[in-house]
């Protein structure tokens, strides 16, 4: 009897406890009610997005920071902080009027003397800002808010420029900051954009911390992509880092966080099958993935093997085994993206078939000397995993050799940066997938640089592609720019410099009172909402 | 005792260097470059080469070593290469989740194992015995994320009785800060319940046949005093071992939980440096790591004297 009641009591006690530890779980939910509380698909480590080109960094920014140009949903460069702008008869005079009521952080007043220097130091460190700066002549301040770009010679490429939405972005920063030699990290994280950052409060490895910049001035036009009124509906956003995947959801679907930038493929169904969340497909344009050449050593030193290459592999065998859900994947033999103004087949039509008969052909006709290919396989990004045993295979069915090396994905950037031969620590082919929206055109794309040593890793030698990059930085309206594209996809199916392998999406996932998350090529948290329960 | 106790911290010189030693060469060849990673994926050779420059990392590997080194030995852990903060500071700001971690899984481990290894040892043969060792080979065996999973899906996620990931610091309320370590301390003191209570078992079975546990009893002492007071304490030397061993262990274990709960602990940090190869920061996790770990060994030898007065140093 004496035992029955010891257990009632501790049944009791045990009840007890669970009420108040589930009371302080909705205690802190009510004091959560206007924080967005996010798990972004990495780590802010770094804080300055024009000093590194990573993604998270280049998410950062636009939390703080504001752009004089910024992409629609359309895909069309709109104005931003610049209010308006008007281009001489001769397209050599650039001039610019800054928007009314732009405010730094600090409440001080954007000015020109802001902006010029922050274009400077973009310049110095964007391959497509280092392009436009060779056609500009002059950048001067006319007055506070009007200041003027006159170029020596006439391209279309300059609003485009100023208006480019991935890594780097010319993000504006006040003068004093924008003038931090380019190769030298930013110290002060004052930008004129709808969340400041809380640096004390960010912690590497816990969270990073904005809060809504009460001085900030959206514009009028509804937000669309990138552009538009950028206004922020909640007051606090928060980046919280859960590396495991599978605890970011189950924090999701406890409602412990709002939102999951980039949730698991391999783990949707389960979001799916949850009503509280929902799924969202921020960035319409995707993602593509890539199989980079070594051009400098064998075999791919030859460009009738890489033009095997092209042949033997197909997009779908890539797509089902990484992404799986037809869903969230295009077949898509457009390089600079399905769904985009320069979308082309130009020259692709036969290739990307899995034509193995054609492939041994060509590897017969380039003499192919049976040189193993050393293929960098990543094991720890599971957008990537399944990459490269699918090129192992597609590869020896065409008459390869395939030497396929497994290694974490930080080793695979160390190593493809080695322009070793394949035996001594160098390689000859890796796999990658680029944002869509850094691969609009010819220019920006970085694997279509050819210009050797300084290109890209990978370092294609191809005078013809860069004349052509040349060209379409130069011409003047979409319609040659478009018949640029189109020369370069076919020079590229002739002598590919990378093989585009399929375009992808990834979603993200969020509480189902969450609402206004936009479709732009980066996540942005203004415009969000949260509503109350759920 | 003091020159004892001096002459071991003086031993640990040398293992702190060689400690040094080691891992600044294993990191140098280790694959991967912290330039490359840090210029992200859109980054030129360029600039790749121009970050390395600015860390330092083109300089010959002697060099590289000797300024580390002469840093260190003024105090100076360095700067990550990362996070734009010294490495004193990111270590500062992760001590404190790792330091309750470890202090709470070791008191919920002491609390819980050695009363249910001095019970198996007292009911010996039973099937109380026998579900006590069961339960160690259990705890032995399953790994400590998979019973990281089995708590948040059950205490989290169903009950919703304890977060389902992330530490409150202790600032902001003891009662959150203990909810928030609770099913973190459990997963990692699994293993060491198991271990404690299973040597406790053997420990106390041995003294539970001495004659002066005989003797106790006929002067009628109660079976609590025997057991706890008496043979217990005659028991502790190896016990104080395997929980001297255990915190040293628990480096280890710190690594997984914090990963699976999201503690921002110097675990998670360490995980973290390792996958980015932040150079200066893993080499100050380790060195650190190394002399907790000399530091506790000495703590557990300087014990033994206070559990058996007849041990001197």
């Amino acid at each position: 009897m004496k035992s029955v009641k010891m257990s009632r009591r501790t049944v009791v006690a045990g009840a007890a406890a669970a009420g108040a530890l589930a009371g302080a779980s909705g205690a802190s939910a009510q004091g959560a009610a206007n924080v967005l509380r996010v798990v972004m698909h990495s780590d802010l480590r770094i804080i300055d997005p024009i000093w590194t080109t990573a993604y998270i960094v280049r998410n950062h920014g636009y939390m703080i920071y504001d752009t004089l140009f910024a992409l629609d949903s359309k895909g069309q460069v709109q104005p931003q902080m610049v209010d308006r702008y008007t281009v001489s008869d001769d397209k050599l005079t650039y001039t610019f009027t800054l928007r009314d009521g732009l405010m730094w952080h600090d409440n001080q007043p954007v000015t020109t003397a802001d902006i010029i220097p922050s274009i400077r130091r973009w310049a110095a460190r964007d391959p497509l800002g280092q392009t436009v700066m060779g056609f500009i002549a002059s950048m001067d301040a006319k007055d506070p808010k009007t200041f003027e770009i006159k170029l020596k010679e006439a391209t279309g490429l300059l609003i485009f420029a100023l208006g480019k939405p991935s890594s780097n972005v010319p993000f504006m920063m006040p003068k004093r900051v924008a003038e931090t030699d380019p190769q030298t990290q930013i110290t002060e994280f004052v930008g004129s954009g709808p969340f400041m950052f809380v640096r004390d409060e960010w912690r590497p490895g816990d969270r990073a911390v904005y809060a809504k910049f009460q001085g900030y001035r959206p514009r009028s036009e509804p937000a669309s992509g990138l552009a538009g009124g950028k206004v922020a509906k909640v007051d606090r956003v928060e980046w919280r880092v859960i590396t495991d995947q599978q605890q970011a959801i189950n924090a999701l679907q406890a409602g412990e966080i709002d939102l999951i930038e980039a949730p698991s493929h391999d783990l949707l169904p389960l979001l799916k099958a949850d009503r509280n969340v929902k799924l969202h497909n921020w960035n319409v344009l995707g993602n593509q993935y890539t199989l980079r050449f070594n051009h400098t050593t064998a075999p791919f030193n030859n460009p009738k093997i890489r033009q095997a290459a092209l042949y033997a592999l197909n997009q779908e065998d890539f797509l089902k085994a990484t992404i799986g859900d037809p869903e969230y994947y295009k077949v898509c033999k457009a390089m600079f993206v399905c769904g985009s103004p320069l979308e082309t087949l130009a020259g692709m039509e036969d290739k990307l078939e899995s034509n193995f008969a054609k492939a041994r052909q060509l590897l017969q006709e380039a003499g192919y000397a049976r040189e193993p290919v050393v293929l960098l396989h990543s094991t720890d990004l599971q957008v990537l995993t399944n990459l490269a045993p699918v090129a192992k295979q597609l590869f020896e069915r065409a008459g390869f050799v395939v030497d396929m090396q497994s290694m974490d994905w930080q080793t695979v950037v160390a190593r493809r940066v080695k322009r070793d031969p394949p035996t001594q620590g160098g390689w000859s082919a890796m796999l990658t997938s680029w944002v869509a929206a850094d691969i609009l055109n010819p220019v920006m794309a970085g694997f279509f640089n050819a210009s050797g040593d300084r290109a890209a890793f990978g370092w294609p030698n191809d005078p013809e592609i860069e004349a052509l990059r040349a060209r379409f930085a130069r011409a003047g309206s979409e319609a040659e720019q478009k018949q640029i594209a189109e020369a370069v996809q076919r020079r590229v199916a002739e002598a590919p410099t990378h093989i585009h392998l399929g375009q992808w999406y990834q979603p993200g996932a969020h509480r189902s009172n969450i609402s206004g998350w936009l479709e732009a090529p980066a996540p942005v948290f203004w415009n969000i909402e949260k509503g109350r329960g759920a | 005792m003091i020159s004892y106790i001096l002459r071991r911290l003086a031993a640990t010189v040398p293992v702190l260097f060689t400690v040094a030693v080691m891992v600044f060469l294993m990191l140098r060849l280790t694959p991967g470059d912290p330039a490359a990673i840090i210029a992200g994926d859109n980054a030129t050779t360029q600039q790749i080469l121009d970050i390395r420059t600015k860390l330092g990392l083109e300089e010959p590997i002697l060099q590289q070593f000797f300024i580390w080194l002469g840093s260190i030995l003024r105090g100076d852990l360095g700067e990550s290469f990362f996070f734009r903060k010294t490495v004193f500071e990111l270590i500062s700001e992760r001590i404190e989740p790792t330091l309750s971690l470890a202090f709470l899984t070791i008191v919920l481990a002491v609390v819980i194992a050695i009363p249910l290894g001095v019970l198996a040892a007292y009911r010996q043969g039973t099937w109380i015995d026998r579900v006590v060792m069961g339960f160690s080979v259990i705890g032995f065996s399953v790994p400590v994320f998979v019973i990281g999973y089995l708590l948040i899906y059950i205490f989290a996620i169903k009950l919703g009785w304890f977060p389902v990931q992330g530490y409150q610091r202790i600032s902001g309320g003891v009662f959150p800060w203990f909810r928030s370590l609770v099913l973190p301390a459990f997963t990692l003191s699994v293993i060491y319940i198991a271990l404690i209570a299973r040597m406790t078992r053997t420990s106390v079975l041995e003294v539970l046949s001495e004659d002066y546990i005989r003797t106790a009893r006929a002067k009628g002492q109660t079976e609590v005093k025997v057991l706890f007071q008496h043979a217990l304490k005659n028991a502790a030397v190896p016990i104080v071992t395997v929980v001297g061993i255990g915190v040293a262990l628990l480096i280890g274990g710190v690594v997984v939980t914090e990963s699976v709960y999201s503690i921002p602990g110097l675990g998670r940090l360490t995980v973290d440096a390792v996958l980015a190869r932040d150079f200066p920061v893993i080499q100050a996790i380790i060195l650190a790591f190394s002399f907790v770990y000399v530091l506790i060994n000495l703590i557990v030898d300087l014990s033994y004297t206070i559990f058996d007065p007849r041990i001197r140093y």
